[in-house]
């Protein structure tokens, strides 16, 4: 490493304090000043920050938009997900025509990379690529033609931007060509929002007053998994701890959602002022917004609102003017892991650690962000705080249904006329939503994104909550040409991609489930695969520590429930002839072999 | 009534598994009261005399005669079970499964450090069966019903499951016989 590239990496370190609970950013600018962080700068950060080399690199292994190797200077990360698979293989064709390389490579002067990535929340808008930061959408073949021209004249990713989308897509700061395709609003997230009014309602209060509101609203997780938000902040609130945290959970991986994208961009107020809200709830000092990496177009227009925010008195010391309410916002970027997502991995990421989901209990309220007390909430969540406070928890409280109160956001994708973002009261049932998507014959529907379930046309009469057909907000259409068991396949696929590795049930289960179901889908299946994938799925979710693992053969268990004529269609009994299992060819085996040979197999002759 | 029949073999394996069943000494004889060996290089009966109850398999398919043995285990034993991990998991020879086959025979045969080869010759005689592309676990060939992992499996882990299986009584295999960490 040259002596310039050397002082490049430890005025980055400076200028993170050389704190090693910040090397997120350092490795993340590193990146970026240098293409990659290579084994030299490892080095030079790890001695920087008085730490271990190995600790640096376990962080630059584990994420996926960092690397020891440098890449090309424009990077195109094509979206893996489900559903830009299924509206535009032939874009994956375009794209390694006109650069002239394949997926995975580098074009020899070093201008273009091409590679995978997954879900990057677009599947509204689908297929789309991220161009180093930029998103650009509805892609074509036509279209990948002229993006690889512009980017050959001018490698700035930025100019490719001719038409704004709509709302704040179009703010300077964002700059970008994504649509919100906000198809419904409701009333609690898309209702009238007035700057700053629910957070003096809030100041005006004590922070019992005010999380007894949120208790009383029944205010649960909208991130999925649904737990009751003033309980977690009381928690938070009575655990010890110097000092607590506030983190809003913006790393939305979950293929098939895109809510938080559209939540930022239009609702960055109201997010910012519910977080505001449940750092005086619990007592906290300091709020850290975690950024997933694929929206880092994002990040200089929401720093821009907390800073406006800031400047208005409504975050900072004495918020609204109050003495002793201090509250600040940081925003900390991911660097691509769909763990992260999972609330320890989380707190483990902004520590500048890799992104392992941590053994619970303790759970994050008693011990979180630096072992403080901290309140993990989604950014749907901290956007129904202020609504609360505003009209009152009775109000939210009568919408929606028994267990499930409020509005839940929808983000609807796959084959459907109208996919896009649906504010709806919780209790909808998935008829009502399918006929509202604009889709008549959906054979299938994934509920929740590849961690939810696979729901067959018996179901749809069941309702969106928490109870019966939860969901973080993703709803995958799926018509009635699509083969459900290959797109189980590709979302067990995405599991192995994103698994921490550190359990084994996860990190070998989920290969031998999509082993499994391979064969199933090359008709070599035999009848006791079915009992196989449910034992051995059943094992996975039983025995893994975090929520990746206890969900990612649900897939296959789902499907196996839903549609298991689909499996036993493909499932032949044994060979007639032979006691062969189906997936066992003994001429395929024995063909190397009588080649090498010359010789034919006397015993197995065709 | 006649004792039903039990017949073990050896495919790619090391004998190991066979040399464990030999270690439950003088319970043999107890097994012996409840069974009647059938085909088994322990007692060199070469061909199935007729149907048997269980089948012990030990080794994975390497060749076409592993494969051919299998499948008659296959057609001829009620109960098949798999002993030791390189029936389970294809073990040591499986090794070889990273490496093409050609590549591996001129390894073994040819470019190996300490090979003595003048003639230059890569065994072909027609007796001799033909490899397959790689090892596989039993598992993957045929249908196995029963697994008994280790390297090899206890004497006392392979007498109590045939003990159990023979006389109907349910297995007791406790923590230590099929601890393998």
């Amino acid at each position: 490493m040259s002596n310039t590239n050397k002082s490049t990496v430890k005025q980055i370190c400076v200028r993170h304090g050389k704190d090693r609970t910040r090397m997120m950013d350092i490795v993340r600018d590193v990146q970026s000043a240098l293409g990659c962080v290579s084994s030299e700068a490892m080095d030079a950060i790890a001695q920087a920050c008085g730490t271990h080399r190995v600790e640096v690199e376990s962080v630059v292994s584990f994420y996926s938009f960092l690397g020891t190797k440098p890449k090309g200077k424009v990077v195109i990360r094509l979206c893996h997900g489900v559903i830009d698979r299924m509206h535009g293989s032939e874009t994956v064709a375009a794209f390694e025509k006109e650069l002239g390389i394949r997926m995975g490579e580098t074009t020899p002067d070093g201008l273009f990379s091409l590679e995978w990535t997954a879900c990057i929340g677009m599947c509204d808008q689908a297929p789309a690529a991220l161009i180093n930061d930029q998103a650009v959408t509805y892609l074509s073949t036509d279209k990948v033609k002229r993006i690889v021209e512009m980017l050959r004249a001018d490698p700035d990713p930025k100019r490719l931007v001719r038409t704004y989308g709509d709302g704040n897509n179009a703010h300077e700061l964002v700059h970008s060509m994504v649509h919100n395709n906000i198809r419904r609003r409701g009333a609690v997230i898309f209702g009238a929002y007035e700057r700053g009014s629910a957070l003096r309602k809030a100041l005006a209060m004590t922070p019992q007053e005010v999380i007894r509101a949120v208790k009383t609203a029944s205010l649960r997780g909208r991130g999925g998994a649904g737990f009751p938000t003033g309980m977690k902040w009381d928690f938070t609130r009575a655990a010890q701890g110097e000092q607590r945290y506030v983190l809003c959970n913006a790393d939305e991986g979950e293929p098939g959602t895109f809510k938080d994208r559209v939540l930022l961009t239009e609702c960055a107020e109201q997010l910012i002022e519910g977080m505001t809200i449940a750092g005086y709830a619990i007592g906290a000092a300091e709020g850290i917004l975690y950024l997933r990496a694929e929206y880092a177009y994002l990040k200089a227009f929401v720093e821009a609102v907390v800073a406006q925010r800031r400047k208005d008195g409504l975050l900072g010391a004495s918020v609204c003017g109050k003495a002793g309410v201090i509250f600040d916002i940081r925003v900390q970027m991911g660097a691509g892991a769909y763990v992260c997502g999972e609330e320890t991995a989380l707190i483990s990421s902004c520590e500048g650690l890799r992104g392992d989901p941590k053994t619970r209990p303790p759970f994050p309220a008693s011990k979180g962000y630096l072992g403080c007390p901290t309140a993990v909430n989604n950014v749907e969540t901290f956007c129904c705080v202020p609504p609360i406070l505003e009209h009152g928890p009775g109000w939210f409280a009568q919408m929606g249904s028994s267990g499930s109160k409020g509005t839940k956001l929808l983000t609807v994708s796959g084959d459907c006329s109208m996919p896009g973002v649906y504010e709806v009261d919780f209790g909808i049932t998935l008829r009502d939503v399918l006929k509202m998507v604009g889709s008549e014959n959906a054979k299938a529907v994934q509920v929740g994104g590849p961690s939810g379930q696979m729901v067959g046309p018996e179901k749809f009469d069941r309702k969106v909550c928490y109870d019966h057909l939860a969901t973080g907000g993703s709803v995958m259409v799926f018509g009635p040409e699509r083969d459900v068991l290959a797109i189980a396949a590709q979302f067990l696929e995405f599991f192995m991609d994103e698994g921490c590795g550190y359990c084994t049930p996860c990190r070998v289960g989920n290969v031998l489930l999509k082993e499994r179901l391979d064969r199933i889908l090359a008709g070599q299946g035999a009848p006791t695969d079915m009992a196989y994938l449910q034992e051995l799925g059943e094992v996975v979710k039983m025995g893994s520590r975090c929520g990746l693992g206890q969900t990612s053969p649900n897939p296959v268990l789902t499907t196996l429930a839903s549609f298991r004529g689909e499996y036993e269609r493909r499932c032949q009994p044994a060979h007639s002839r032979h006691v062969f299992l189906p997936g066992f060819d003994i001429r395929k085996a024995l063909a190397d072999s009588e080649s090498i040979a010359g010789r034919h197999s006397v015993v197995y002759s065709e | 009534m006649s004792k039903p029949k039990i017949a073990t073999a050896s495919l790619a394996g090391c004998f190991g598994c066979h040399m464990s069943i030999l270690d439950i000494d003088e319970r043999i004889l107890q097994v012996a009261e409840l069974v009647q060996f059938d085909k088994s290089p322990v007692d060199d009966i070469k061909k199935f005399t007729g149907r048997c109850l269980v089948g012990l398999v030990e080794g994975g398919c390497a060749t076409e005669e592993n494969v051919h043995v299998l499948e008659e285990f296959r057609k001829h034993c009620d109960i098949l079970i798999l002993l030791g991990d390189c029936a389970t998991m294809g073990g040591i020879p499986a090794m070889r499964n990273m490496v093409p086959l050609k590549e591996c025979l001129e390894e073994a045969y040819l470019n190996g450090p300490t090979v003595y080869n003048p003639g230059r010759v890569i065994p072909n005689d027609p007796e001799l069966p033909l490899n397959l592309d790689r090892v596989y676990p039993c598992h993957e060939v045929v249908k196995i019903d029963y697994v008994l992992p280790g390297c090899p499996p206890s004497a006392d882990t392979i007498f109590q499951t045939l003990v159990a299986l023979l006389t109907g009584k349910p297995l007791d295999l406790p923590y230590e016989l099929i601890k393998y960490d």
